[in-house]
């Protein structure tokens, strides 16, 4: 009994709880950016589960998941733009794109290992970044706007913000309940054990290769359906959708979270992009309140609050947020 | 032809300012296995120094031997209370910790030197092109970036294999847990190199800030080109990082000169314009990931970890 | 018990921390709502005030709050809120910027935008609400053609307008051959697009590199003077058109290949560039020194609040927030007459800084091009001067893919 009843899991059922009460604050507070802004949170938590199901469950560290964002959006994009704007073709084709893509680079770069297998797929999401920029008839480096969103055939009503989140917030159980069951099957031992001592499991008798490079695939559709979502929440695709900037931030996201659990990257996804949504505000408000002056300048230093802050993290939290969490309910 | 040398003199020159970062980069990642993202910051920092420095004291060779000295202190600073926490870490910790660091630096300086980003001013003897071949100009500063680069190449060769030093940190690269057993005061070496490290960078960002200006942020691009250089190479291998960071140069450069016009034979003007400068921004990438599949540890792999 | 009832409160405590820290959020956010009970005119303003172009961004803050200064802080005879928000030079961040702007602040007005992809990204939204959006800067060719919108004004111009008057100089001094260089986006392309369209020689090479990160245009260069042009054409905005003039004239270019420009020198970028800009012509809608009154009022202005002098991005914001008065002062402060604004907004009803211009039936204004050009002033300080009027009422060539009819 006490053990279900840790800090941790209270603050997760907490988290989970909120999540999926966002449109009825938004509704009590007045304010519909708070259903928008959750939106992009929770479809960029999907991204940062699917990355850390290889990173953290795999040992390997992509630094170019942002690649799936961009393949996924650009098939809504392009099929949009192009006139095809039902979901049940744009859906398949990302994602089957975005496995095919994670099949043809993963099998490259998963005969690297640490540092190299980092900087390899880095290798392939620029490549990827600059086919995007060089997309003369869909907009290039400006982009494209996306003027209909997936139709389902007047079943979902993705144009509805309520309804849109719902459905973002589903995608995201849904990926934690996979990915859950993934990790914990007979499939994810042998990909966590291929992390920690790959030459035992390969001596075991298992193809540990083909595992590894399914789970990476797996991974790669999982952040398609995030990038699929991402198009049809901004209305609009971009190359820097792909930026390594931002598979950085997924990273990030994922280490500040937590790397050991499921649920971790979700907690790290909530907690950056609140901090960078609301830091600038808090500085302004408390700078205004203590010298009494407009502090309009001030908020701009944000990231002088939020860089020392991740640094504290890895110092003194182990594990991220979650790490944390857990080390609190044992005293 | 003519255009030709001039444009490998181009790419020797990126390839060796690369050289000056990645050796840094590959020396920490080598001997201490830190990933240090916030060496771009270091970098940044040698040309905000050097443009001040220059400023007060109108000397511009002064400006440079201040700077990097004042680097070098910086950089040890940071090793003292941040980054030697972070040894024997998980790779992720680095980079989550160091990309802190990132942002932090970048508003740091934005707050002490302002938005607006500074000059740092050639010298008159310097900022006139030299014919080097008849009818080929070339700026002088450029030579001199190309002089410096090869120079700071040979000496860092002589200290890494000929001294005791050099000694400690080969030693230190191979078996850390060895050479302290050794009684070698290992924190303090760590220090050492760091301070050198971050010397390296900030002499290439001094280097560069003539030419491309100083401002906030100027190290992240440049960092991910550092990186490809080390991967490349192997990392650990100065000399893997200098035979690297020649080849990224040239083929970024003549690539970028060249492809535009070599896809026009193949494709319509208008494909060729546009499919050139995005084939050649992705080509470093291309050859890096064709040598990683080749060559799963780079070009010149660390004998044996 | 009392142990058990600390422990328990200590064991929660992050909970608590949580909780408060997502309610402070909802806090933070819905904040400005509570305030704008009374009627206030609110005005979101996007521009970039982080990163190496922040420059450009707080020069456009500044003149948009010396305008409300000069409006004694009112729009239109109402109490103004300006909210400034920072798109670090990035579309998405643009986006949702906008997105919070409409639907958080539920702002009045948007102007700012310095970039054609942070404002093509953030279109959207802006029409779907029916915002009004006044652009202070980015003038991609979308927006004055087929993605013109009833109320999208521009204050700046089109991408093409600015290159084509240049076009048109090089043809007047005689120019045969030209070398093209310019940023691989929108705007680059257009600017390119622009001069060759009007430049009656030949193009004998043009080069696009990676924006914004490539800086060193060694490369370029060489391909240029290999390449034996009369003149050598250049956009490079911002902190870029430093870089590039440093190197063209340490490659000795800059005795052998006239350039000429577009958005490459302007007042921001001036004190860097210092005697490399020296002789190197650029075309402008507005320059410091156009004898009109407002403008002088504006410059001086200007110089005595913010010890420098107010660029052309600046004059754009300036006239923005005019425009905006000259709207709600025009419904008499009623807000929610949208069309009567738009056709307030129509008449150009205001003394702009570059002196009386109309708008084409797209909203982009027509207007007059000088040719400005680098001088030593009086003090010895470096400064731009109109030098002759390259173009008289220049009308942008998208106007025909506009369906909007007035």
């Amino acid at each position: 009994m006490s053990r279900l009843f840790t800090v941790r899991n209270v603050v997760v059922v907490a988290l989970l709880i909120f999540l999926a009460l966002v449109p009825f604050f938004a509704v009590l507070t007045g304010n519909a950016f708070l259903t928008t802004l959750f939106t992009r949170i929770v479809i960029l938590a999907i991204a940062a589960v699917s990355l850390n199901l290889i990173m953290g469950f795999g040992g390997m560290v992509s630094f170019g998941h942002a690649a799936y964002l961009g393949i996924g959006g650009y098939a809504v994009g392009i099929l949009a733009y192009e006139k095809v704007t039902s979901a049940f073709i744009q859906w398949p084709v990302a994602l089957v794109a975005c496995a095919i893509f994670a099949l043809i680079t993963g099998a490259l770069s998963l005969r690297t290992r640490g540092v190299y297998f980092i900087m390899i797929t880095l290798a392939f999401a620029q490549m990827i970044y600059y086919v995007g920029v060089s997309l003369d008839r869909y907009g290039a480096d400006d982009g494209l706007t996306i003027y209909t969103r997936s139709q389902f055939a007047g079943l979902i009503n993705l144009s509805n913000r309520t309804v849109f989140y719902y459905f973002c917030f589903a995608c995201l159980m849904g990926t934690i309940y996979l990915v859950w069951r993934m990790v914990n099957s007979r499939f994810g031992m042998v990909i966590q054990g291929a992390r920690s001592n790959d030459r035992r499991m390969r001596s075991i008798g298992f193809p540990t290769y083909r595992y590894r490079l399914v789970c990476f695939v797996i991974a790669g559709v999982l952040c398609g359906l995030s990038g699929v979502l991402l198009a049809n929440q901004a209305d609009f695709i971009s190359p820097a959708t792909m930026h390594w900037t931002r598979s950085g931030d997924l990273i990030v996201m994922a280490v500040l979270g937590g790397m050991g659990s499921v649920i971790g990257p979700v907690m790290g996804a909530v907690a950056l992009l609140v901090l960078e949504e609301t830091l600038p505000h808090i500085i302004g408000a408390v700078g205004g309140f203590v010298t009494g002056k407009s502090m309009v300048a001030a908020k701009e230093y944000w990231a002088l609050i939020l860089g020392p802050m991740l640094l504290l993290v890895v110092l003194f939290a182990r594990g991220g947020i979650d790490g944390l969490l857990r080390r609190f309910g044992r005293d | 032809m003519l255009l030709f040398i001039e444009q490998s003199l181009n790419g020797l020159q990126l390839g060796l300012l690369l050289f000056l970062l990645a050796a840094g980069l590959t020396l920490v990642f080598g001997i201490m296995d830190l990933v240090n993202l916030a060496h771009g910051s270091l970098y940044m920092l040698g040309a905000y120094f050097a443009a001040t420095f220059a400023a007060l004291t109108g000397s511009f060779v002064g400006a440079i031997f201040l700077a990097l000295f004042a680097t070098l202190l910086v950089g040890m600073a940071v090793e003292l209370i941040a980054l030697r926490r972070l040894y024997g870490r998980d790779h992720l910790d680095h980079v989550l910790g160091t990309f802190g660091l990132i942002l932090f630096s970048n508003e740091m300086v934005r707050l002490i030197w302002g938005p607006a980003g500074m000059n740092l001013p050639l010298p008159p003897w310097l900022n006139v092109p030299l014919q080097i071949l008849p009818g080929v100009y070339y700026p002088s500063y450029r030579l001199l970036i190309i002089a410096v680069a090869l120079f700071v190449a040979v000496l860092l060769y002589l200290v890494v294999m000929r001294t005791r030093i050099g000694m400690l940190i080969r030693a230190g690269a191979s078996n850390r847990e060895m050479i302290g057993a050794l009684g070698i005061n290992i924190k303090l070496l760590y220090t050492f190199v760091f301070g050198i490290g971050a010397a390296l960078a900030g002499l290439a960002g001094m280097m560069q800030a003539p030419i491309l200006t100083v401002q906030i942020g100027m190290g992240e691009n440049i960092l991910i080109l550092a990186f490809v250089v080390i991967i490349i190479g192997g990392i650990g291998s100065i000399r893997g990082a200098f035979v690297a960071a020649i080849l990224v140069g040239l083929i970024d450069t003549v690539g970028r000169a060249f492809l535009p016009d070599v896809l026009k034979l193949f494709l319509s003007n208008s494909a060729a314009s546009t499919a050139g400068p995005a084939l050649s921004s992705m080509l470093i990438y291309l050859v890096m990931a064709v040598i990683l599949v080749m060559r799963p540890e780079g070009l010149f792999p660390a004998a044996s970890k | 018990m009392i142990n058990k009832i600390t422990g328990l409160s200590r064991r929660y405590a992050p909970v608590l921390a949580g909780a408060s820290m997502v309610a402070i959020a909802a806090l933070a956010l819905s904040a400005s709502q509570t305030a704008a009970q009374q009627k206030t005119v609110k005005i979101g303003f996007v521009s970039t005030f982080s990163g190496p172009t922040a420059v450009i961004g707080n020069d456009m803050r500044n003149s948009f709050e010396l305008a409300l200064d000069h409006l004694g802080r009112k729009i239109g005879g109402l109490p103004v809120e300006v909210i400034y928000e920072d798109d670090a030079q990035k579309p998405d961040v643009g986006l949702q910027k906008t997105q919070k702007l409409i639907e958080s602040d539920k702002v009045d007005f948007i102007a700012g935008y310095i970039w054609s992809n942070v404002l093509l990204a953030s279109l959207k939204p802006i029409v779907d609400s029916k915002t009004m959006l006044v652009i202070a800067n980015a003038g991609p060719s979308q927006i004055a053609g087929e993605l013109c919108s009833p109320y999208v004004f521009s204050t700046s111009w089109q991408n093409d307008q600015t290159p084509q008057a240049v076009g048109e100089y090089m043809n007047q001094k005689g120019v045969k051959t030209a070398y093209l260089i310019g940023p691989n986006y929108a705007a680059g392309k257009d600017m390119l697009a622009g001069v060759a369209s009007t430049f009656k020689g030949q193009v004998v090479g043009q080069d696009l590199t990676k924006w914004p990160d490539q800086l060193d245009f060694s490369a370029e260069l060489s391909k240029a003077r290999a390449a034996k042009p009369d003149a050598v054409f250049v956009f490079y905005p911002g902190a870029a058109g430093v870089q590039f003039l440093t190197q063209y004239s340490q490659a000795g270019l800059k005795d052998q290949i006239p350039l000429y420009t577009a958005f490459t020198i302007d007042e921001l970028s001036l004190p860097r560039q210092k005697e490399m800009a020296i002789g190197v012509p650029g075309a402008q809608h507005w320059v410091n020194d156009l004898p009109f009154d407002q403008n002088k009022k504006f410059v001086a202005d200007f110089k005595t609040k913010y010890k420098s002098s107010p660029s052309f991005y600046g004059a754009q914001s300036y006239d923005a927030a005019m425009l905006i008065d000259s709207a709600v002062k025009g419904v008499k402060g009623n807000l929610s007459n949208k069309d009567g604004m738009r056709d307030e907004m129509r008449k150009a009803n205001f003394a702009s800084v570059r002196g009386p211009f109309k708008y084409n039936n797209n909203h982009i204004p027509i207007q007059n091009f000088y040719l400005q050009d680098v001088v030593k002033g009086a003090d010895g300080e470096l400064v731009l001067k109109t030098v002759a009027t390259i173009v008289k009422d220049s009308k942008d060539r998208h106007g025909d893919k506009c369906p909007m009819k007035w």
